[in-house]
């Protein structure tokens, strides 16, 4: 029978089909785990006296709640730093590897997986966290799951769950200069909202797609779940192929052929047929924006503020409302005249080594506006060693932007990266939610180029506003 | 976890849509390492205003939100259940839930009970004539009442079953043991190992 990439994964890890309403039970093969959604899972396995059923399938690191400079000193905030270290000792009773801060594999756990290999085609990786639909550009089956499935994941490795529909997202076509991965995934979302995606999984086709990085297709997959879906996936391709040969947890030698020779036969068969089809054109899309409150009120940069009288729908004429108002925009501004007061470069989204030469490539020779301040965050310790080797720190520094160490940093408000109440960003992140950055902060969602473009005019622009 | 029949509270409406988990509970409450006292944090950046629905009375003690369609999207935080089961709720009802925050609610014992967005729109117009009043959420007969106001819901069969059981997950998952250790044996020696410590 005919089946998408998605159905291929996950009939190959199930353990035990349900029958009737009972769910199948699906097997685990790697589990992320970082500070704030696992203390309660621990402490669950404890209380019933349960061992971790495969320590050797999991790995933890230190992301959301460390601070970005200043790492050497204990954290300040005390709650914070007890998250972190029980993190520390929870790792060290069970017998998990722990990448903690300072070292060099240090770094938000989805950039993490990747770089040390551990992320491979047609595998299924689950951590407590959303943005683990990132891994599935690799044409894994990954997903966010809550601190109770965190705990069901350590105690059996498995997880009981239905099967998800299938949606294909096909982007035909070719990028014009200046148009990227994070613009894509911004115009998809926008086109099917955020509620669009449940109770699906994404798969991204088409030339469009195939054309891009292993770095980009992870942007994408990465925001699947602001579309409301649990997981996005790429069938996996020679670009991913070439990113896992030589990481530390790739195969090697016979197991290396063995492992590709499986890998080309993930990919959605020609006949098979997806329970929703979408379709957007690469050639028309351009630099991507958000002027509201959720990742799904997003417009293309030539655009201006909408007018929620002009909204039909009720529900999204009152959302679109309190977003304004929230946002403190008016309606028929154009978004190319907004100013900001923060940017911020990084995230799980955007926070790789080529979103960061992406931008240093726009700041060279250019400074911050007066007024604006720039972070940028690498979203591991490994990214800001190749950065350095590159000389890209040099050049966000030259330009007067802010160079840190690795971590979530100013995606969520849990660490000391945040926005004051009122203050206004370019986020390279992926949630303009009220409050996201910090209390009362604005946020507007953007590529890396966009957000090194508006850094130097103090407004949303694009590198083409430079010229 | 403790079985679920019947819950009777009073209702509280709550016209948003979106009402993504960063509203239920902002990240900043996430530091806790435990699993009980998120009702602080609860739609922290709202309550500071006194309209806001839960700053009134009668609906400072509700017990069953209704809320707008795609309720809970965002982050996977389970936070968002135990801050909702904290403060006193036991239901939620909308014309949409996002996945996770549906799934996290199933093992919690939080009934996120599915209804048509018109029902919503009738329950939220009662609630406000006649605030206090009390709604019912049967899920022995998936159905929501209040006063003369009846409509069905829809819940997942699977977390219905379980929820009326009071069943745990893991002592369900742990019943096939024995396949899972099968289903081990037979996976590929190639696959990705980390690099376990010792225990202990």
């Amino acid at each position: 029978m005919s089946r998408t990439l998605a159905e291929k994964v996950w009939e190959a890890h199930v353990v035990r089909h349900g029958s009737g309403a009972e769910p199948d039970l699906l097997y685990i093969d790697l589990h992320l785990l970082h500070e704030v959604t696992s203390p309660q899972a621990f402490d669950g396995l404890r209380l019933a006296g349960r061992q971790l059923r495969r320590p050797d399938l999991t790995i933890a690191t230190e992301d959301h709640n460390v601070p970005t400079i200043d790492i050497e000193l204990p954290i300040a905030d005390p709650v914070s730093r007890t998250q972190v270290e029980t993190l520390r000792k929870n790792c060290a009773e069970f017998g998990v590897r722990l990448h903690p801060m300072g070292d060099f594999e240090q770094g938000i756990v989805h950039v993490v997986g990747p770089q040390l290999g551990l992320t491979q085609p047609g595998m299924t990786v689950v951590c407590g966290d959303s943005h683990t639909s990132t891994h599935g550009a690799f044409g894994a089956l990954a997903f966010g799951i809550g601190t109770s499935e965190v705990e069901h994941v350590m105690a059996t490795q498995t997880l009981p769950l239905r099967p998800f529909k299938t949606m294909a997202i096909t982007v035909d076509g070719e990028l014009k200069p200046g148009v990227t991965a994070k613009d894509i995934i911004l115009a998809v979302i926008a086109k099917i909202g955020t509620g669009g995606g449940q109770g699906y999984v994404l798969e991204y086709r088409g030339s469009a797609i195939e054309a891009l990085s292993m770095e980009a297709r992870m942007t994408v997959c990465n925001m699947s779940i602001e579309a409301g879906a649990r997981a996005g996936m790429i069938a996996p391709d020679q670009t991913t192929f070439d990113y896992i040969e030589g990481r530390p947890h790739a195969p090697s030698g016979a197991d290396w052929d063995t492992a590709v020779e499986y890998w080309k036969t993930l990919r959605t068969d020609d006949d098979a047929e997806f329970d929703a089809e979408v379709r957007l054109d690469a050639d028309e899309l351009t630099p991507f924006v958000t002027w509201g409150t959720n990742p799904g009120q997003g417009l293309p940069l030539s655009a201006s503020v909408p007018d929620p009288e002009a909204i039909v729908d009720e529900n999204e004429r009152v959302a679109a409302e309190k977003a304004l108002t929230y946002m403190g925009l008016e309606p028929g501004t154009p978004l190319r005249d907004i100013h900001v007061d923060t940017v911020f470069l990084g995230s799980c989204t955007n926070g790789r080594i080529e979103d960061l030469r992406a931008a240093a490539d726009v700041l060279r020779g250019h400074k911050v506006a007066d007024g604006v301040r720039m972070l940028v965050v690498p979203g591991s310790m490994r990214v800001r060693a190749q950065a350095e080797s590159e000389g890209l720190h040099e050049v966000f520094l030259a330009a007067g932007a802010e160079w840190r160490q690795a971590g979530c940093s100013m995606c969520l408000g849990m660490n000391p990266d945040q926005l004051k109440p009122g203050e206004r960003s370019a986020s390279t992140s992926n949630r303009n939610f009220e409050g996201r950055q910090g209390k009362g902060g604005r946020t507007h969602l953007v590529s890396p180029l966009v957000a090194a473009a508006t850094a130097v005019r103090g407004t949303l622009s694009s590198p083409a506003d430079l010229v | 976890m403790e079985a679920f029949t019947t819950h009777t509270g009073v209702g509280v409406p709550l016209r948003r849509s979106n009402v993504d988990t960063d509203q239920i509970i902002p990240a900043v409450y996430l530091k806790r390492v435990t699993r009980t006292g998120f009702e602080d944090g609860l739609f922290a950046a709202w309550r500071g205003d006194e309209q806001f629905v839960l700053n009134q009375e009668p609906f400072r003690a509700g017990s069953v939100l209704v809320a707008g369609p795609d309720f809970g999207t965002g982050s996977s935080r389970e936070h968002a259940v135990w801050a909702l089961m904290d403060y006193g709720f036991r239901v939620v009802i909308s014309s949409r839930f996002a996945d996770i925050f549906r799934g996290n609610a199933g093992k919690q014992g939080l009934v996120a009970a599915q209804c048509e967005q018109s029902d919503v729109e009738l329950l939220w117009k009662l609630l406000e004539n006649e605030p206090g009043t009390e709604v019912t959420v049967d899920l022995t007969a998936n159905t929501v009442v209040a006063k003369d106001f009846t409509a069905p819901f829809t819940v997942d069969e699977y977390t219905r079953w379980r929820l009326l059981e009071g069943l745990d997950d893991i002592a369900l998952t742990l019943r096939h043991a024995d396949d899972i250790t099968e289903f081990e044996q037979r996976r590929p020696g190639w696959l990705p190992t980390t690099d376990p410590l010792p225990a202990g």
